[in-house]
């Protein structure tokens, strides 16, 4: 497992968490607070094992919850099975793709917040919805898609210069003919 | 074709959510708080930058604007002592009725002011962080305003913040009557756009109220959290609902909510 790249998803997930409630520019222009977790799943659970996945879900849900009037722990389980799902076809997605990226990230956008309100409603809590909801989910579904690629190229970046790097090839080969002249 | 590890950490996570999601309100409040906990360095580097541009503002504020202002609050501290001077009249003219009828004293407000730190990650709720806690004094239910009117109660304290919920999310719910007619009703989420951060509703209002745009809406004191008298808002429009069994009326609320940065909180 690479610890490097669950610690960086970890620390980029709290600072996402930290300005997604002190800094409001979106939400005085469109009405609408983006959630970028979502988005930084995705490039989780394309990247990195499952166990990062399963820490990225509890810890970034876990911090959302406690800055928000949610119940602790509601949002956890919609992050986790984006993750979880996304995690089972990697095989099958085609990762260096720009629009494989855009298209999952938008789907885990509109995804989450779907999901999340659909378990408050069965907590037995009130949110606020109405027609405007539509808007904000499609902003934050918007916005999602938009910050997937953008992922990819920070974290591929900072794995890239933090690692090591692979070792280039060498001219011995274990099969080669050495041909000696008759002295 | 799902492995043993994915099972198991499948198992986990719904293990830990069903746990945290079921902990006895109390504990969940304590967890969450220690949780945010962790965001207080952040809170603590973000305020220091906030000064810091507030600072650098400041020394590129041209003299003349700087004396144009100290000029316009001059003339407004003067006209405030003024009536301060008459209030102070007013308020021994009302202790000394007080007395004579042997009610009891009117206790002057302890305020503290406090710094908005954060608004609610969520798109669905109406809440905020202040950056007050335990150690100023402040308490569960606290009242907080503006010179303008109410901005809602604190919700939950820590040692340093405390997490506000404002006027229009479920809840916080406050009795308020219309200054002009005296009736009393309830502040509910609008139900016609209960996104909308400036409108909300008051609900329960006798069906016997003559209500008009443009009453004035203030908190009545029932229920003991709030202090009567606070400006709410202003009515915009009602109408009656369940078969004419009670009036509901839209209120535009005084304080603008998506502006705030600083807020007082009413100490006990």
């Amino acid at each position: 497992m690479n610890w490097l790249s669950t610690i960086l998803v970890l620390a980029t997930a709290f600072l996402v968490v930290f300005l997604e409630a002190t800094v409001n520019g979106l939400r005085h222009l469109f009405g609408v607070q983006v959630d970028l977790l979502p988005s930084l799943m995705v490039y989780a659970s394309l990247s990195t094992g499952l166990v990062t996945v399963g820490l990225l879900a509890v810890c970034g849900g876990l911090w959302f919850d406690s800055l928000s009037s949610n119940p602790l722990g509601i949002s956890v389980l919609p992050l986790f099975l984006i993750g979880f799902a996304i995690q089972r076809y990697r095989g099958l997605i085609l990762r260096e793709q720009t629009f494989a990226q855009l298209v999952l990230g938008l789907a885990a956008g509109a995804g989450a917040p779907l999901f999340t309100l659909l378990l408050l409603l069965n907590a037995e809590s009130q949110p606020l919805i109405g027609w405007f909801s539509l808007w904000q989910w499609l902003v934050m579904s918007l916005v999602g898609a938009a910050f997937t690629p953008f992922w990819f190229r920070v974290f591929d970046r900072l794995t890239q210069a933090l690692s090591y790097r692979p070792l280039g090839e060498t001219s011995f080969r274990p099969d080669r003919q050495i041909k000696r002249g008759k002295m | 074709m799902l492995r043993r590890p994915h099972y198991i950490i499948l198992g986990v996570i719904i293990l830990v959510t069903l746990v945290v999601l079921k902990l006895p309100s109390g504990t969940a409040a304590r967890l969450k708080l220690a949780i945010s906990g962790l965001f207080l360095p952040l809170y603590g580097l973000s305020g220091s930058a906030h000064q810091l541009s507030e600072k650098a503002g400041n020394t590129l504020t041209p003299r003349p604007e700087l004396l144009r202002k100290i000029d316009e609050l001059q003339k407004e501290n003067e006209e405030l002592r003024v009536r301060a001077m008459q209030a102070e009249e007013i308020g021994q003219e009302n202790a000394r009725l007080r007395q004579y009828l042997s009610f009891p004293k009117q206790v002057p407000w302890k305020l503290k002011l406090a710094r908005v730190v954060a608004r609610d990650p969520a798109n669905w709720w109406r809440m905020m962080r202040i950056n007050v806690g335990s150690r100023d004094g402040v308490t569960n239910n606290a009242p907080v305003l503006t010179a303008e009117g109410l901005v809602g109660r604190v919700s939950e304290v820590g040692y340093t913040q405390s997490q506000v919920v404002l006027l229009g999310d479920p809840d916080c719910r406050v009795a308020v009557k219309i200054e002009e007619t005296k009736d009393n009703g309830v502040i509910a989420p609008s139900s016609s756009s209960p996104l909308d951060n400036t409108l909300v509703d008051v609900v329960y209002l006798s069906r016997g109220s003559t209500l008009k745009a443009g009453q004035k809406v203030v908190t009545s004191g029932l229920g003991g959290v709030f202090p009567p008298g606070i400006p709410v808002g202003q009515i915009v429009d009602f109408h009656t609902i369940d078969y004419g069994l009670y009036n509901e009326a839209r209120l535009k609320l005084e304080v603008k909510m998506n502006t705030l940065e600083e807020v007082w909180v009413k100490l006990p």
